[in-house]
């Protein structure tokens, strides 16, 4: 594991869900990376990516949306991004931008200054995907030692064409807490959508859909289900009609385990899945610190 | 092996209408993506986690308008369904962009005012524009609520919304941008108003 003397420098991007509904993922996120010597600047002013609803029926709104936070981004530090969503949106309007000087002008047409093109626009994950784990360090390979995980990447992991080419971080998850001493189950549903939106029109549609995330994970003998996504963390939570449920985990709530800076309990009592006795019984609570 | 004459496509034209010519190349032109290319492997639907409440699948949205089926397409529910999750791109041998392709069809389903499969869904994705419009970023308590009051559906998930605002995962008080402004500019430029009507 190496940590940097100096921190590297961030704009960081965390969208609706992680600044509201997820804000546990959101402090745990800033937590690991401060303590892996990254500075993360929230991107000042930042708005909605244009995600889902807007370019569901208004590509161009979704695409100026996108576009504000990239004229908003600083030159010379790469934009992080917590959401596979917002990473997606964002990512698609640089690529447009790249691609055709018709979207250019627009761009400059409303923000008033040429785009900067080359912006690096990067995942969380990405910072964790260069060989980082436990290393040699024994306390570190046993800090997760006994949790069995079904890795859930949701869509994360898929893409639209125009960027088959970008990295794809499949099996980092299990790589990254392998490494830790967790367990990772093999399972059918890691990259099964949890059917985002229309958890709130269609609940009927997305019930069964989570469901038979779930049932996977349970069929699997996971303790637990650690997920990629804010939005895919709160609809494997509410919309799960089994008797059994599964603890939901976010990715870098667990990070903060293994790191040994625990799990506070402010970001425990967020969770609608009662996560206490599974952590209980895995002995990971008296390392949580309090707050 | 059942060959299709001529007279049998003329017949599913006259069923829907009159034929929009020139349909598929609009709809390449806006999505970006070339449709043209898809024969029909299947592959889309197959992976779909949603197609189960489709009635065409994917493939066959697109099939519906090689045939010159084009209301049928724009009023079908599984426009709506899509979630954009993009599975089915990741399937595509032939990397067709279906989601795009999606965005497209609802798009003009709504220009067209054809009648509308799944309104509730529409009115759903209007509820989130329509709070981008006013604090430039989304806010799930007020949305659910706005969404439910025009559902005239109050109490269907009123147990899990006092549940997610016990756990705090509902703010009450939205996350708001300063640069208002700016928000509303974008919204002009689109040509849609603060209810996610376009003008």
């Amino acid at each position: 594991m190496a940590a940097a003397a100096d921190a590297v420098e961030f704009s960081y991007f965390p969208g609706c869900s992680l600044a509201t509904s997820a804000k546990e993922n959101n402090r745990s996120l800033m937590k690991v990376c401060r303590k892996l010597g990254f500075k993360l600047v929230e991107l000042e002013d930042w708005n909605c990516c244009g995600s889902s609803s807007t370019h569901s029926i208004h590509s161009d709104l979704a695409f100026h949306f996108a576009c504000r936070n990239l004229s908003l981004a600083p030159a010379g530090r790469p934009l992080l991004v917590a959401c596979p969503s917002c990473m997606l949106r964002l990512k698609q309007a640089q690529l447009h931008l790249q691609a055709d000087p018709d979207a250019r002008r627009r761009y400059e047409r409303m923000w008033g200054r040429p785009v900067d093109t080359n912006l690096s626009i990067i995942h969380f994950f990405e910072l964790l995907d260069n060989g980082f784990g436990a290393g040699s360090n024994p306390k570190l390979q046993a800090a997760l030692k006994g949790l069995r995980f079904a890795p859930y990447y949701g869509c994360m992991l898929t893409r639209p064409p125009a960027m088959r080419h970008e990295k794809s971080y499949h099996g980092l998850l299990e790589k990254v807490l392998g490494s830790f001493g967790a367990e990772p189950i093999g399972w059918g549903h890691p990259s099964r959508c949890c059917g985002t939106f229309l958890s709130v029109a269609k609940p009927a549609v997305v019930t069964p859909m989570v469901n038979q995330i779930i049932q996977g994970a349970v069929d699997a003998k996971a303790d637990c289900i650690i997920t990629a996504c804010a939005m895919c963390h709160l609809n494997l939570e509410i919309r799960c009609s089994l008797k059994t449920q599964l603890p939901i985990f976010h990715f870098s709530e667990i990070l903060s385990i293994a790191l040994g800076m625990g799990i506070k309990k402010s970001w425990l009592m967020r969770h609608l899945v009662d996560p206490l006795p599974l952590l209980k019984i895995k002995g990971f609570l008296e390392k949580a610190a309090g707050g | 092996m059942v060959s299709m004459q001529p007279q049998d496509i003329i017949r599913i034209n006259a069923s829907s209408g009159p034929v929009h010519s020139g349909v598929i190349s609009r709809v390449v032109e806006r999505s970006g993506t070339d449709i043209r290319r898809c024969f029909h492997c299947q592959s889309c639907g197959g992976g779909c986690p949603v197609s189960q409440a489709m009635a065409y699948r994917p493939n066959g949205v697109i099939r519906l308008l090689q045939l010159g089926q084009v209301r049928e397409a724009l009023q079908s529910s599984d426009i709506w369904y899509c979630i954009g999750c993009n599975t089915c791109s990741m399937a595509c041998p032939q990397a067709i962009d279906i989601a795009a392709f999606m965005d497209v069809m609802r798009q003009m389903a709504i220009e067209e005012g054809v009648p509308l499969a799944e309104p509730d869904i529409l009115a759903f994705h209007r509820e989130v524009v329509g709070s981008i419009h006013r604090y430039g970023r989304t806010h799930k308590l007020e949305i659910m609520m706005r969404y439910k009051l025009g559902q005239r559906d109050l109490f269907s998930d009123i147990d899990l919304g006092l549940r997610m605002l016990a756990k705090r995962k509902l703010d009450l008080l939205p996350s708001k941008i300063s640069d208002q402004r700016a928000i509303k500019r974008i919204f002009e430029t689109c040509g849609v108003k603060g209810n996610g009507r376009s003008r």
